[in-house]
């Protein structure tokens, strides 16, 4: 279960005043005896399937029917139907700890502060490589989603000291340990190396490895917890790099997984988008904007054709927010580096019907285009965090816009930059040739200004990608030949070559599905 | 973890590939800064690693440090460094006005002046120049605080400033007045001379006669000739066509 992102964590802070017999955290209902008794023999059975089902399902509608503003039982009351398994209670508590983040507000640290233990310890445990079960992929990607949530959320919460109680900062003073950035660092980046999740992709390359092929299972009797954790670990590192504001080091995370082919990545459709939604971000704020283009037109694609098998998944919601977002991106993109022919037809369409008055406002670049970009980008950025541990000395103020604030501002000035070149690129598409004196006449400046001002033209359009190479995101182009410009359009082409592929791949499918069809 | 007193068996790449994410190599780091500057290497991952720490320890942030990474950032262009490094800096550490209002900022540390005023003498792309430098602004506890006066900019600056104006010019010129290049890179009368030959035996630089004055000419590339530009419209990069093979197979 994906915690939505976007909620603030409670408003005026009431603490929870449960009626003496509102909550019982001892009092275990028989649906859940039920359930903890199931899922345990499941897990010691390594039946993923029906751990799967009753992760997704089972806990789903316990949570709907009976614990809709409630916590869970505790964990100690349920010990006796598991017989007080530690691993399995570690589990039972992750899932306790994000029904209590997804359903109750406001939150205490304490409560998140325990809940940053439990992490802690399940992490440990399985970095002992002591583990045998096999979980659903499902499970284990929402844990380190659900890891790194939570710690953006926490991040938010202690940074929003203006209206704290007494109370509340004693608590966050008790448990200043809790949620430190080297600590979340520090795990994912051990669960990435104890699993050595590199080095089987590697060899998978070279076929000595089978990993992908079985979705990340292990068919001979190990277990796939450390591996796919690790593999999951580096999404999750992406993604706290990117709320850091350090996208090259994220990308970098994330580069021993190959983008352009299916992998484990695309088989939950959660880390799929969120895996596509962090890279085209990360590039989009390194001004790599043909890049984060291809892939969002990809993603968004498989989404408008995918999202109707999801309808009744408890992550629809999210999927259909980061479908939004990543539309906004999109219009972001184009509009700072128009683009012919990267994008689907029917991307193309509903990008269209969502953004293009936007659209339109941001390629005037006048006024109300700086307030279209802001919009746009606010909509759809990350929630960037204050990784620093807060100061609680007097005047308390709330700092946890400061890094979003920041990122805004980098963000406008590229967009300012690009404002300033426009011009120049309305005088250029008019003509084929012109001579510099003309030209700096049309644009009253002089010719020495002119010369900067096709430079910096030249310096914007063009950029180094992830290989070194320079790379032109220009539509159109010039060069100069002593003093005269000649403008060179590059004409918008059918690619076929794109076209075949997509084909090729489509048939592909169909043929598979054929073949499954059996006559009686 | 052993890497504490191993620190000096290790170098610091390796403790930045193994390691980056721990407070004590926060020394090593700044020591690994001030060495870029002496011997005019470099280094991108360190030096972001850096900047990260700061980011969680804003009580050992050193001003300093942070300027000569962002120099060093600036004379890696056209690699974009420089934003990079931006993004990790907060707000109140730079302040990042329009030079062209620099007249209006509060106050100039001298560094950066020498910086901007050096740089603004090489008369070249002021437009692109300026959007890079920014005013450097550092507000410590309410009072304004100058750079340490012995900073100076790292050594190699120019020649990196040079190397990109020509790299741009490159992009931009099949053939460039010799008065544009002069003026591009801030070298005059023997000196261009000088340097002239050096690349027309070394890059393949051809001088002619044109118009007004000699010109160069410089090598071909995809940017400025278009017609060397392999026609990407119809050609699919290598990566796309590897989603096919499992069906070619």
């Amino acid at each position: 279960m994906a915690a939505p992102y976007d909620r603030e964590d409670g408003l005026a802070p009431a603490p929870p005043q449960h009626a003496p017999d509102a909550y019982d955290p001892n009092y275990v209902p028989d649906s859940v005896k039920t359930f903890v008794v199931h899922l345990y023999r499941h897990i010691r059975d390594k039946n993923v399937y029906e751990i799967h089902q009753m992760y997704e399902g089972g806990f789903q509608r316990l949570s709907d029917r009976l614990f809709r503003d409630a916590p869970w039982p505790s964990a100690e009351a349920v010990a006796p139907y598991c017989d007080g398994d530690h691993v399995f209670l570690l589990l039972y508590r992750e899932l306790w700890y994000r029904h209590a983040h997804a359903r109750l507000s406001p939150l205490t640290a304490a409560h998140r502060a325990e809940s940053w233990t439990n992490y802690c310890d399940l992490f440990t445990v399985v970095l002992h490589g002591v583990v045998n079960m096999q979980l659903p992929n499902q499970w284990l990607w929402d844990m380190v989603d659900e890891f790194v949530y939570q710690f953006q959320s926490f991040c938010q919460y202690r940074a929003k000291l203006k209206n704290k109680t007494e109370d509340e900062l004693n608590q966050l003073q008790q448990f200043d340990k809790a949620w430190n950035v080297y600590g979340v660092l520090n795990y994912l980046q051990a669960l990435v190396e104890k699993s050595m999740i590199t080095q089987i992709l590697e060899r998978e390359k070279e076929g000595l490895e089978q990993f992908t092929a079985t979705d990340g299972y292990d068919y001979e009797g190990g277990s796939n917890v450390l591996k796919v954790l690790g593999y999951y670990s580096m999404i999750g590192l992406l993604r706290i790099h990117c709320l850091l504001g350090d996208y090259h080091t994220g990308l970098k995370c994330l580069a021993p997984i190959d983008l352009n082919q299916q992998g484990v990545y695309t088989i939950v459709i959660g880390s799929h988008i969120s895996t596509i939604y962090h890279y085209g971000f990360a590039n989009l704020m390194m001004r790599r904007y043909v890049e984060a283009t291809r892939e969002f037109n990809k993603i968004l694609l498989y989404i408008l054709k995918y999202k109707q098998y999801h309808q009744k998944s408890p992550q629809y919601d999210q999927i259909l927010k980061k479908n939004e977002q990543m539309y906004a991106l999109l219009a972001i993109c184009l509009s700072l580096c128009p683009q012919n022919k990267l994008i689907d037809e029917n991307v193309s369409t509903q990008l269209k019907e969502k953004y293009n008055d936007k659209m339109t406002k941001m390629q005037r670049y006048d006024d109300e285009a700086y307030a279209a970009y802001d919009e746009l980008f606010s909509y759809a950025c990350p929630k960037f965090i204050t990784p620093s541990p807060p100061v609680l000395d007097q005047p308390l103020t709330n700092y946890n816009q400061d890094a979003y604030r920041l990122q805004l501002k980098l963000f406008l000035y590229e967009v300012k930059q690009q404002q300033l070149l426009s011009g120049i690129r309305s005088y250029l598409k008019l003509y084929s040739t012109i001579t510099i004196g003309k030209l700096a006449q049309y644009m009253e400046v002089d010719e020495a200004t002119l010369r900067s001002i096709l430079m910096t033209y030249k310096h914007k359009m063009h950029s180094v990608d992830s290989d070194g190479k320079i790379v032109s995101s220009a539509d159109f182009d010039f060069y100069i030949v002593e003093d005269i410009i000649h403008i060179v359009e590059s004409k918008p082409t059918k690619s076929h070559g794109d076209y075949f592929l997509r084909q090729i791949l489509k048939f592909e499918e169909m043929i598979g599905e054929l073949e499954k069809v059996q006559f009686d | 973890m052993a890497t504490e007193q191993a620190a000096e068996n290790y170098t610091v790449e390796d403790l930045v590939a193994l390691n980056p994410y721990n407070p004590d190599i926060l020394n090593d780091l700044e020591k690994f800064v001030n060495e870029q500057v002496s011997s005019q290497t470099y280094n991108l991952d360190a030096n972001l690693s850096l900047l990260r720490l700061y980011q969680f320890e804003p009580e050992r942030m050193s001003i300093q440090i942070v300027a000569r990474i962002l120099i060093k950032a600036l004379m890696a262009m056209p690699a974009p460094d420089f934003s990079l490094c931006l993004f990790l800096i907060p707000e109140h550490v730079i302040d990042l006005t329009n030079v062209s209002d620099v007249q209006h900022a509060v106050l100039l540390p001298s560094v950066f002046v020498a910086t901007f005023f050096y740089v603004r003498s090489l008369n070249c792309f002021e437009s692109i120049l300026s959007s890079l430098v920014y005013t450097f602004v550092v507000a410590n506890g309410g009072a304004i605080q100058d750079i340490d006066s012995s900073f100076s900019l790292p050594g190699g600056f120019e020649q990196a400033i040079q190397t990109y104006a020509i790299h741009l010019l490159s992009l931009t010129y099949q053939k460039v007045p010799r008065p544009v290049l002069a003026e591009a890179i801030n070298i005059e009368g023997l000196a261009l001379d000088k340097f002239l030959e050096y690349h027309a035996a070394n890059s393949g630089w051809v001088i002619e006669k044109g118009g007004q004055s000699q010109v160069i000419v410089l090598p071909r590339n995809e940017f400025n000739h278009p017609e060397l530009k392999k026609n990407t419209a119809d050609s699919v990069p290598f990566e796309h066509v590897t989603r096919i093979f499992p069906v070619l197979s």
